[in-house]
């Protein structure tokens, strides 16, 4: 197929640059053009809007090792129907992806089947183990584009800091899961009234508090960035919000689930409300759609966490924790962002989901300035649609949204100038 | 004298009832109470069906009372216990459940350390499901029990006040009872330190206090709950001896009590350390009625999620 376009006739957006006019982009042998091509491929993009591909930095692909949950070839179709031409994947894989040969099968995996960007995050510490740093000029060189220990926040203030110390040399930015063990030990939802009332052990906003507070000490020690991932407390936003005052270099991202669900989502005990961290309660909703709205948080990232139905069907505090993310993640995001907090206009809530996360992480994408790699999102912000779990390319099911009706949605997903998917004919390949 | 209809297959939680299904279970268990005081202690309500009682959790009282009830209902039981169940086998507890389920249980009473195992079953099994205790989220028979215990001695649930003394965060027969008692008109009091009686209970409508000798001449019902070491893995307290020192129920404290207070114990009993052992024993200690009780609660809640018809009201007290 070819891989110049003619995209006629949208609003084009483009964050990086604070353009937002209606007119055509072109794209030609893959890269974003400002003369039309011969020979283009006409897509007409007439009352939709254009945007750069949509990047998300935290998914979890289960490759290798999970490959019942997810695969690599299945969760990059997920982001592709969800408007995602990037994504950044974390690295609690089975072996954990903590050493230059895990990333490179991740790389060639991602290379032979992923229809969309898959760049690879390596692990703070050997084994996830929180004690033992990895190694992490040897992970830099393989080229993971940030260290996380995602899913089990490094516990050890001094293996921390010294990982933040080291990690400056090599300008990889440090992602953490903020999240004190002792406070949070044994808890599978908030902390709080419907955790009183289900009996259930309390996973409290504090225990992410003080990793919060903590990440913003060590970025402002060692000047290093620090990205506190998936916020779900208010006072971690206030926290965020004060340290970013002051210049310290500390980012955060938001889920969409921790913007639109309440703890009280778990009354009937359905292992699919069930994430890290657990969802709390409206009012830090209202301080995380706040933190978004003022610049706080700067990133909108998914958590796509799938895991199989046996796993997930099992009684609540057994059940694994996380949930499908990459397909209704635009959605909510404007459903919420966009449509019913009026929170942010669209350029802004499209700015975290593409340049943003693109600079924290250095990566070449997120704009459609001429010469940048054409990953293009085409999409419609008031597509009226219903989502159905039954619908989707991943091979989980674990999905909290079945039935919710929501408002926006990607038409179109090109990565590098091929259009991959769009809703009408699906995927491409 | 209305007495509302029971409709539903299984008990998990008080929390899913209304006060009048609560009532029907009442009425139905006071109907039952008179078979355990014959001779021939049996009717052959369920006659034909049978019941596993599926006890992942160490019990005995819970499981004698259910078992027993169950056979004064004329029904087939089975006991099965962790220990020697499939489930130490790496087997699922749904897959357990359905496996009774294909040998034709008809009931299956369910006490499982974690919260929300029963209405996980239940969602899941044609069998009816009851729940003898899931975690610290509920242990609806022994609310009822404790309801019916009061509604027995004082007349009445609507006004009482009670008082539920300690380990609250974990016990689930302390959510069960807030629940019962709250929705039945009854006015409750949790006692205890902030670390077993965290702030956020006062969201479920009751009133908090932080020392047992702010409460003893304003109650009428006194519950103490057994400190459950084997949920503790954190520390809540300094030790037992401060914990009876400020929460304890001694025999000094047990005369500030009023009159006709009655003194409830849900079981295992320390002696010596939430309840003295002279007030375990005194008169106005009710404790073994409510084990007494029980099974006719029990049997009740058997009859009624099997679909049996409920007994109309015979007392019009609460």
């Amino acid at each position: 197929m070819s891989e110049s376009l003619h995209i006629k006739n949208g609003r084009v957006i483009d964050p990086a640059s604070g353009a937002d006019s209606v007119r055509d982009l072109f794209v030609e042998n893959g890269i974003i053009s400002d003369k039309k091509p011969s020979g283009a491929t006409l897509i007409d993009a007439s009352g939709k809007v254009v945007s750069p591909g949509l990047i998300d930095i935290h998914v979890h692909f289960r490759e290798p090792g999970q490959s019942h949950k997810e695969t690599i070839a299945s969760g990059s179709r997920c982001a592709a129907a969800g408007g995602f031409t990037t994504v950044v994947c974390m690295p609690n894989t089975s072996p954990v992806a903590d050493n230059p040969a895990t990333i490179g099968w991740i790389q060639e995996r991602s290379a032979a089947t992923a229809i969309v960007n898959v760049f690879c995050t390596g692990a703070i510490t050997r084994g996830l183990n929180g004690e033992e740093m990895a190694p992490i000029g040897a992970l830099a060189a393989a080229g993971v584009v940030a260290l996380t220990d995602d899913g089990r926040c490094v516990q050890n203030h001094g293996v921390m800091f010294r990982a933040v110390e080291y990690a400056r040399q090599f300008g990889l930015p440090i992602m953490d899961h903020c999240q004190e063990a002792t406070l949070s030990d044994g808890g599978v939802m908030n902390e709080g009234e419907w955790s009183t009332r289900l009996g259930l052990p309390g996973w409290p906003a504090l225990a992410e508090d003080l990793i919060v507070a903590r990440n913003i000490l060590l970025a402002e020690e060692t000047g290093h960035p620090i990205h506190c991932q998936h916020i779900s407390s208010g006072r971690s936003v206030r926290l965020l919000r004060d340290a970013r005052r002051r210049g310290v270099p500390i980012t955060a991202e938001a889920c969409p689930h921790h913007i639109c669900l309440t703890d009280a989502s778990i009354a009937s005990f359905d292992t699919n409300f069930k994430m890290n961290p657990p969802l709390r309660t409206q009012a830090d909703i209202d301080e995380i759609i706040a933190g978004i709205a003022d610049g706080t948080i700067t990133i909108l990232a998914s958590d796509h966490a799938p895991h199989a139905p046996y796993e997930k069907e099992v009684e609540f505090d057994k059940a694994p924790f996380g949930i499908l993310g990459l397909e209704t993640e635009l959605a909510l995001f404007l459903e919420v962002l966009l449509h019913r907090t009026k929170a942010l206009a669209l350029p802004e809530i499209l700015k975290l989901l593409t340049v943003n996360p693109a600079k924290l992480l250095h990566l070449d994408r997120g704009t459609l300035a001429e010469g940048a790699p054409a990953d293009i999102t085409i999409l419609d912000p008031d597509h009226d649609w219903t989502c159905d779990k039954e619908d989707t390319a991943s091979l989980s099911r674990n999905n909290p949204f079945h039935g919710m009706k929501l408002r926006g949605r990607a038409l179109t997903t090109i990565v590098a100038g091929k259009v991959v998917w769009d809703l009408e004919s699906g995927f491409r390949s | 004298m209305t007495t509302a209809a029971w409709r539903h297959k299984d008990l998990c939680a008080l929390a899913d009832h209304t006060p009048d299904e609560i009532r029907t279970i009442l009425d139905t268990a006071t109907a039952f109470k008179g078979v355990g005081e014959r001779n021939l202690k049996k009717v052959p309500a369920l006659r034909g069906k049978t019941l596993v009682n599926l006890f992942v959790e160490p019990s005995t009282r819970t499981r004698v009372s259910f078992e027993l009830a169950a056979m004064r209902l004329s029904a087939d039981v089975v006991n099965i216990s962790a220990n020697a169940s499939s489930l130490e086998k790496g087997e699922t507890l749904l897959d357990t459940a359905r496996n009774l389920e294909a040998l034709r249980a008809d009931l299956i009473v369910i006490r499982h350390k974690s919260a929300g195992s029963a209405r996980f079953l239940a969602d899941r099994l044609e069998a009816s499901v009851i729940n003898a205790g899931d975690g610290a989220h509920e242990h609806p028979t022994q609310a009822l029990l404790d309801a019916f215990t009061i509604r027995e001695r004082l007349g009445r649930l609507e006004g009482v006040r009670v008082a539920i003394v300690g380990d609250i965060l974990f016990s689930r027969v302390a959510r069960s009872n807030i629940e019962l008692l709250t929705k039945l008109g009854a006015k409750v009091t949790l006692v205890g330190p902030p670390t077993l009686v965290p702030d956020t209970f006062s969201s479920l409508g009751v009133s908090i206090a932080r020392s047992i000798d702010e409460v003893l001449g304003e109650v009428d019902v006194v519950n103490l709950l057994r400190i459950q070491h084997e949920r503790q893995k954190k520390e809540y307290f300094p030790g037992t001896g401060e914990y009876t020192a400020r929460f304890g129920l001694t025999k000094k404290r047990a005369e500030r009590l009023g009159e006709a207070c009655l003194i409830m114990h849900p079981g295992p009993m320390n002696r010596g350390v939430e309840i003295d052992s002279d007030v375990a024993d005194s008169g106005r200690s009710v404790i073994l009625d409510q084990v007494t009780n029980g099974l006719a609660v029990r049997m009740a809640v058997l009859y009624l999620c099997s679909g049996g018809a409920p007994f109309s009201r015979i007392e019009t007290n609460s």
